[in-house]
């Protein structure tokens, strides 16, 4: 069996960062294991550009991103094994792998950073009638043909779902020829980004209709046309409603869920909010010396948060290798009015540094207060112009303020 | 004068912008948060310009993805595309190599992704 201080899950942004990360917080023998032939993640098909904004004050591709940390994992001292998956994963922090140079093995680690990341909800959620002819694929499936293979999978598209994924490829595809008919959305609100509703849809004229649905998929071997109607409050087709638009392909981007075999393999309590491990503000699950970050843990929209919460990951890690299992003395950060999760679910009160808050709305909203209180007490209050769910929203408690808690937070949105 | 409301494409705050257009100039800018913002409303309203990305099939038959190092006019991106689907280019190639010089008013197309 081998032997390791740290193993990483993962070679995407977030366990690229959590591994630099770890390392440079003094823990020195790491490895990182990734399922395909290159680290990078999902970076490496998002050829588009828009990455890095915050960090580097730049607008880098996805390869572009991924690059910079992948040079600086180079830089150091860290193992890497390529076309590596781990197939489980144990609560006594044993790791077991496979691949073709040493079929199964197992690896035993003194810490887990867990850097999955997520995949795309399949289309068997989504329960639209018709056969299932060729012609429809996820987005992101979708995007790695373009991208990756240099294949077209269509010439002429419909849509479903706006999320970034969806808007990003709706670009993409009109780019290359392919007529992109719509993007419907049941929501009444795009999940997506609104820099890529203008980026990728009005510059090209693409229609966005919210409030609707694919009702029906045409044609036997290959997708022909699909019908679209609009939806009641209680998202019901409302009849009467139908267009229809002949295609030959339907692209779904119907949301992420966090990649969370291996986490609950190993007994690590999930949220049912963010589908992803439960986690302290060091991003430590409820089963010690095992971390997560990024979209294992909950679906960020931009890469830069995923790098930083992975950087807080790795630290942690280090610090768990080198000092020891720390008691932790937590209060639960609890989900209240109008907002869908909140990120950690755990934070310590006897520390002597800011915690950062994530969260989503779960609807839009505007002219709007964030509330974090405790019992009666408020905490933090902060004005916002508009929330919508597609943004992700912080909230910083500094360590004075940590002071004053005494009992369970709830964040809460106000005045909507 | 003539009102026209933007989305700030620069980052993803995607702050609401408010310009006032006469003569076909920006006389007044609001809504912005930054003074990117300002930039990017100005040369909205005047020309808009974005940076095109793609991918060019290498010699080896591996798609290399690609950008052009700076924006070009909005109302050429067809033009640029069918330029970039003309090319090819060996590989391997790293980032910030040159693929195509000036594919348009003086930007060129690069790698945008290393490729051995
Ligand atoms: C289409 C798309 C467009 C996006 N656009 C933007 C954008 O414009 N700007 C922006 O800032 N962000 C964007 N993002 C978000 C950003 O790319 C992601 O948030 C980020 O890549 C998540 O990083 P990650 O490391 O958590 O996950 P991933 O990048 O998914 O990496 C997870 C890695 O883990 C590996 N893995 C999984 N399971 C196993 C296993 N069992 N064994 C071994 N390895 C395993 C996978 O192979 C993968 O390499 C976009 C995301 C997508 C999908
Ligand atoms: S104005 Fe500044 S902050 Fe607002 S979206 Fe544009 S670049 Fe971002």
């Amino acid at each position: 069996m081998m032997n390791y201080d740290i193993v990483v899950i993962g070679g995407g942004p977030a366990g690229l960062a959590a591994a630099i990360s770890a390392y440079d917080s003094g823990a020195k023998n790491i490895l990182i294991l990734e399922r395909e032939d290159k680290l990078g993640g999902i970076l490496n098909q998002c050829i588009h550009n828009g990455f890095g904004l915050t960090r580097f004050k730049e607008s880098l591709s996805g390869p572009e991103y991924a690059y910079r940390f992948i040079e600086e994992v180079k830089n150091r001292d860290i193992d890497v094994f390529l076309n590596t998956t781990v197939i489980s994963l144990s609560k006594d922090k044993k790791v077991t792998a496979i691949n073709s140079e040493n079929g199964v093995f197992t690896v035993k680690a003194k810490a887990i950073i867990l850097a999955m990341g997520c995949r795309e909800r399949s289309r068997g959620a989504l329960n639209i009638a018709g056969s299932r002819p060729a012609g429809i694929y996820s987005a992101g499936t979708a995007q790695k043909y373009v991208n990756i293979k240099g294949y077209m999978p269509g010439k002429s598209v419909v849509i479903l779902g706006s999320g970034d994924i969806g808007l990003i490829m709706a670009r993409r595809m009109t780019l290359e020829g392919a007529k992109v008919h719509a993007v419907c959305e049941i929501m009444p609100y795009s999940s997506g980004l609104k820099r890529n509703i203008v980026q990728c849809l009005d510059d090209f004229g693409i229609p966005l209709y919210l409030n609707h649905t694919i009702t029906k998929i045409e044609g036997k071997e290959r997708v022909t046309a699909v019908e679209i109607s609009e939806v009641d409050e209680k998202r019901k087709p409302i009849k009467g409603t139908e267009m229809r638009f002949e295609c030959d392909t339907v692209l779904f981007s119907v949301g992420l869920i966090p990649e969370n075999e291996l986490t609950k393999n190993a007994g690590i309590s999930l949220s049912n909010r963010t589908r992803g491990a439960i986690v302290s503000q060091n991003r430590e699950t409820d089963v010690p010396g095992i971390f997560a970050c990024g979209n294992v843990l909950h679906v960020h929209d931009l890469v830069d948060f995923v790098s930083e919460e992975s950087e807080l990951a790795g630290k942690s890690a280090a610090d768990y290798v080198i000092n020891g299992e720390k008691e932790h003395n937590s209060v639960n950060c609890i989900n209240g009015k109008n907002i869908s999760y909140v990120l950690p679910q755990k934070i310590d009160t006897d520390l002597e540094e800011n915690v950062k808050v994530f969260f989503r709305v779960s609807g839009t909203f505007k002219n709007c207060t964030f509330k974090l209180s405790c019992g009666d007490k408020v905490i933090i209050e902060r004005k916002k112009k508009i929330a919508v769910p597609g943004e992700m929203e912080t909230l910083l408690i500094t360590s004075d303020k940590l002071k004053e808690i005494d009992g369970d937070l709830t964040l809460s949105l106000e005045g909507a | 004068m003539e009102k026209v409301n933007l989305t700030c494409i620069e980052c993803p705050m995607g702050c609401r912008i408010e310009v006032e257009v006469e003569n076909g100039k920006a006389v007044s800018i609001t809504g912005n948060s930054c003074p990117r913002g300002k930039m990017y409303a100005e040369n909205e309203v005047v020309c808009p310009m974005r940076v095109v990305t793609s991918t060019v099939r290498s010699k080896s038959g591996k798609m290399v993805p690609v950008k052009t190092d700076k924006p070009v006019k909005k109302a050429l991106i067809f033009e640029v595309m069918k330029t970039i689907n003309s090319l090819s280019c060996n590989t391997p190639i790293r980032i910030g190599d040159i693929i195509c010089e000036n594919i348009s008013d003086g930007a060129n197309l690069v790698a945008s992704g290393n490729v051995d």
